[in-house]
């Protein structure tokens, strides 16, 4: 992409890139003022409230709603009749109201719009729906067993030549890498290959989905929702609903977490076909039981890992067989983990797979880093251990196989500059490495890799009467972007950082933007913001020129002055960025600078995390006892909030490893729908999450900046892994490491330990 | 049906207000009052995100009656600053950058002011099991933690 000025990132002293100002949104956060999803309020509105299937798998026979319709209040329902016209994405469709079955528990299959929340939930008991109870399936491997009940009775296995005859649960297969690892494993001194598996864990985002919609009689439509894509959002409802994409305006709420699970619709199609019906606004907030029964988890994995390394610490081959349960519906992201298995290695021969499962599960959702997690807790737990068979030093053998600028990546392209390198050293470097471990504790470190993304961006820079700027973008801020804006177009313009404001605007203010997902905002949205900060200063410049009577060419924009270019030029006096502003209405008026662009050229970014955990062996109760996050953010733009990343990714993986996991019955229903029994850490559970930001610039963007959201979940639930195993002197093979599974490892051991004295 | 007349204080200011017998007072606070910086997160009180202080005590709100505010003393995070000026805890939480998406904000700040309030010096250990009612996805609460203890710091020099 066209750059006008480069430079160069390593060597330029940025004025306020880098440094740690407050954040402009922050006062409404500390003070209770800022307006989140289920904040908003309108007129006369209604209340939403969805009927879930209490099944994990059923044909819904039919479904009567005559009594609930007599109730006074009720307003409005809706079913699958008022969703079978609509177009898109057919999934999307049949998750957000049921078709002819519902096809997990919590599945929606009707909604009401009521005058308040008792009367609405009394309607919800005086819908019946007649349903017919299906054979269910919840495990991957189950699921993939012939004879299997069956969910889809057309889903034939997409990427399998020649393609199955029959229809089964595995929606796809593919396949990423090069060379052969059966030749591979021949030249290796030690090959292991052992099977992992990890349970779904939610993104557990702490505001539940909300939405408040309206509908004029003339079809003119508001959505106020939290969400990470506004423009998604409105795309997607415009399609279901029949609507002009111009006649929905989507307005972006603050919004209270994501991580990725807030990047499709739930509740918005059905609020709108609600407030159509009705007449009135519908708000609609789903319970936290709802958000862990209905919304999107992660996928839950069974990977097989085989890598072969000599005694010298080359990995020779490496193979992974990675099946993954996304929910109901097509879509789990085994491409995304097969593609980042070995991304982290400079590898000869190197194979993934990837096998697409459904299973009567909630559909899946993106959850930061999608895929890459698991499949590095299998991999970097092999390496864990064959670093100690070959008794080298493990951040020795990464170093040795590490990926550098030029390798052949195992999922096809060649790395540009990348940063894995100087993240090892850095944590072999860190005193943690070397700290002396107490009794029961291990030590466990390793290396994750995520692909970081671009993507649709607009931006518009206006500048008021008064030379203060408002920044207007296209991304909900989910991490304290608006700061880093605030400070890019203030970096470029020459200003202070408290004469910009950025707002998220509404979808009719401004052109697409694609969703705030993979990593892409302080990548794509700061350089969407650099460039339209460039395209105002060209404008100011211009300005400026008018006012002197010289020409354009023969002015220059230096630390927020317009200068003329030297001495021909002419003698002025330099013009603040406030005096031209000032004279606008006389030169031309308004003065706004704007940038559209399809951003690529996103970096790819690595992580190598080190913990220590300490093991009661009385219990199996793991505790973390210390952590350090090493990555590389190509150039942080606000340190504290690059850091405050990398412990939130490090504290989500910790959770992962040790607590979180979706628990089924035996009828196929979620028993643990609640932050009770689904347990995320607290602060009591942790220690201080130790940061170190390691900054390799990303050749694609004019400060080198990297994304930094994602990466950070990759290494954690292997350094988990890997210090857990050490302490308790057992490998680990499945998530998470709770203290009955714990126990149990420890006990076999033992047990074995035994048999062979 | 018949509402239920309550008289309380809310952020020192008395308050009347009519509520059915099923609303929480986090309801009440949100949904009547327009108080919506308590959140609810869970409404079972395990988040934390719902924190008041009733009569100078940490309570989820979401397990409260909102019939059962009458006569009490009740703080919301609307109630923290005074005036324009923002309470140490609240300097401290942008300062320290202790907050991502800002949810459960508000019910760390009156969790946390609920603990300094008792324990001006709190340890490290104390601040962690203090707010252990209180969940954040965003931070993994190392920044949390550090900016109660600069605002217990600040707050001890008076």
């Amino acid at each position: 992409m066209p750059l006008d000025t480069q430079i160069d990132p390593a060597t330029h002293k940025f004025k306020l890139v880098g440094s740690r100002p407050l954040r402009p949104d922050g006062v409404d956060k500390v003070t209770g003022r800022a307006r989140f999803g289920a904040d908003a309020t309108a007129p006369g509105m209604l209340v939403g409230r969805i009927l879930r299937s209490p099944h994990a798998h059923a044909r819904i026979r039919k479904i009567d709603t005559s009594r609930a319709e007599k109730l006074p209040g009720v307003k409005a329902i809706v079913t699958q009749a008022d969703f079978k016209d609509a177009k898109g994405d057919q999934d999307v469709v049949c998750n957000v109201m049921a078709r002819d079955k519902a096809l997990y528990d919590g599945h929606a299959v009707a909604a009401v719009a009521a005058t308040d929340a008792l009367v609405a939930r009394k309607a919800l008991k005086l819908i019946k729906v007649d349903y017919e109870v299906l054979p269910h399936v919840t495990d991957v491997d189950e699921s993939m067993k012939p004879g299997a009940p069956l969910l889809h009775a057309g889903m034939i296995t997409e990427g399998v030549e020649p393609p199955p005859k029959k229809a089964s649960n595995v929606a796809g297969r593919c396949e990423f890498g090069h060379g052969d690892p059966e030749t591979g494993f021949k030249q290796a001194d030690v090959v292991i290959e052992r099977t992992f598996k990890t349970e779904a864990t939610h993104q557990g985002y702490i505001e539940p989905h909300a939405c408040l919609a309206s509908v004029t009689a003339d079809g003119h439509a508001d959505l106020w929702v939290c969400t990470q894509g506004h423009y998604m959002v409105r795309n997607v409802c415009a399609e279901i609903l029949g609507m002009d994409v111009s006649r929905l305006r989507v307005t972006a709420s603050e919004i209270g977490g994501g991580f990725g699970g807030k990047t499709t619709v739930f509740i918005e199609p059905v609020a709108l076909a609600l407030a159509r019906k009705s007449g009135k606004p519908v708000k609609i907030v789903m319970s936290r039981e709802e958000v862990f029964r209905a919304s999107g988890p992660t996928s839950s994995a069974s990977m097989t890992v085989k890598i072969g390394v000599t005694r010298a610490g080359k990995i020779t081959g490496a193979f992974a067989d990675i099946r993954m349960q996304g929910g109901a519906f097509a879509g789990a992201p085994t491409s995304l983990g097969a593609m980042s298995a070995f991304a982290c290695y400079d590898l000869e021969h190197v194979k993934a797979i990837g096998w697409d499962v459904v299973t009567n599960r909630p559909k899946q959702a993106a959850y930061r880093a999608p895929g890459a997690p698991m499949v590095a807790f299998a991999v970097e737990s092999v390496l864990d251990e064959l670093a100690q068979k070959i008794g080298m030093d493990p951040i020795e053998l990464r170093l040795k196989n590490a990926a550098k600028e030029g390798t052949q990546s195992s999922y096809g392209p060649k790395f540009n500059r990348i940063g894995l390198t100087a993240c090892l050293e850095a944590a072999r470097k860190h005193p943690h490495y070397t700290a002396k471990l107490g009794p029961n504790q291990g030590r466990g470190i390793a290396a994750g890799f995520w692909f970081n993304f671009g993507g649709q961006t607009c931006v518009s820079l206006n500048i008021g009467v008064d030379g203060t700027v408002a920044l207007a973008v296209g991304t909900p801020d989910i991490g304290g972007s608006r700061a880093s804006m605030c400070l890019i177009a203030a970096e470029e313009l020459g200003i202070p950082y408290d004469k910009v404001r950025a707002i998220v605007a509404d979808t009719s203010s401004l052109g697409h933007n694609d969703i705030s997902e993979g990593s892409r905002v302080t990548f794509s949205t700061g350089l969407a913001t650099i460039q339209a900060a460039r395209d105002a200063i060209g404008k100011l410049c211009a300005r400026a020129a008018k006012m002197w009577g010289i020409s354009p060419e023969a002015v220059v924009w230096e630390n927020g002055y317009a200068k003329p270019a030297g001495s021909n030029a002419g003698n002025f006096e330099p013009l603040s960025l406030a005096a031209i502003a000032k004279k606008a209405a006389k030169t031309g008026g308004p003065i706004a600078g704007h940038y559209e662009v399809n951003a690529d050229g996103a970096g790819v970014s690595f992580a190598v995390h080190l913990t220590d955990a300490e093991v009661d062996p009385e219990t199996g109760r793991v505790q973390i006892k210390r952590y350090t996050v090493v990555q590389d953010a190509g150039k942080a733009v606000h340190p504290s909030y690059v850091e405050g990343q990398f412990q939130g990714g490090a504290v989500q993986g910790i959770g992962w490893a040790i607590n979180e996991e979706y628990v089924y019955g035996k009828d196929g229903r979620l028993q643990n729908p609640g932050f009770l029994d689904y347990r995320i850490p607290v602060a009591s559970d942790l220690p201080m999450i130790d940061t170190v930001i390691v900054e390799v610039p990303n050749p694609g963007h004019p400060y080198g900046v990297r994304g930094v959201g994602e990466t950070s979940i990759v290494p954690p639930l292997a350094a988990v892994a890997n210090a857990v195993s050490n302490a308790a002197g057992v490998r680990l093979t499945a998530l998470p490491m709770s203290p009955p599974r714990v126990l149990k490892a420890i006990d076999e051991a033992a047990a074995v330990k035994k048999r062979k004295r | 049906m018949t509402k239920i007349n309550v008289s309380t204080t809310i952020n020192g200011d008395a308050v009347d207000y009519l509520c059915d017998a099923e609303s929480t007072l986090l309801d009440v606070l949100r949904d009547q009052l327009g108080l919506t910086g308590s959140k609810e997160g869970c409404g079972t009180g395990d988040c934390g995100a719902c924190s008041v202080l009733v009569d100078g005590r940490v309570t989820c709100s979401c397990l409260v009656l909102g019939a059962e505010a009458e006569g009490r003393t009740i703080l919301t995070v609307e109630g923290i600053a005074e005036g324009g000026k923002l309470h140490p805890l609240q300097e401290k939480f942008l300062e320290f950058a202790a907050l991502q998406c800002g949810v459960c904000t508000p019910g760390f700040l009156v969790a946390s002011k609920a603990l300094l309030d008792r324990n001006p010096n709190p340890t490290e250990e104390e601040i962690r099991f203090g707010l252990a009612g209180n969940l954040c996805r965003c931070t993994g609460y190392d920044k949390i933690v550090r900016a109660v203890q600069a605002a217990a710091a600040e707050m001890r020099k008076g």
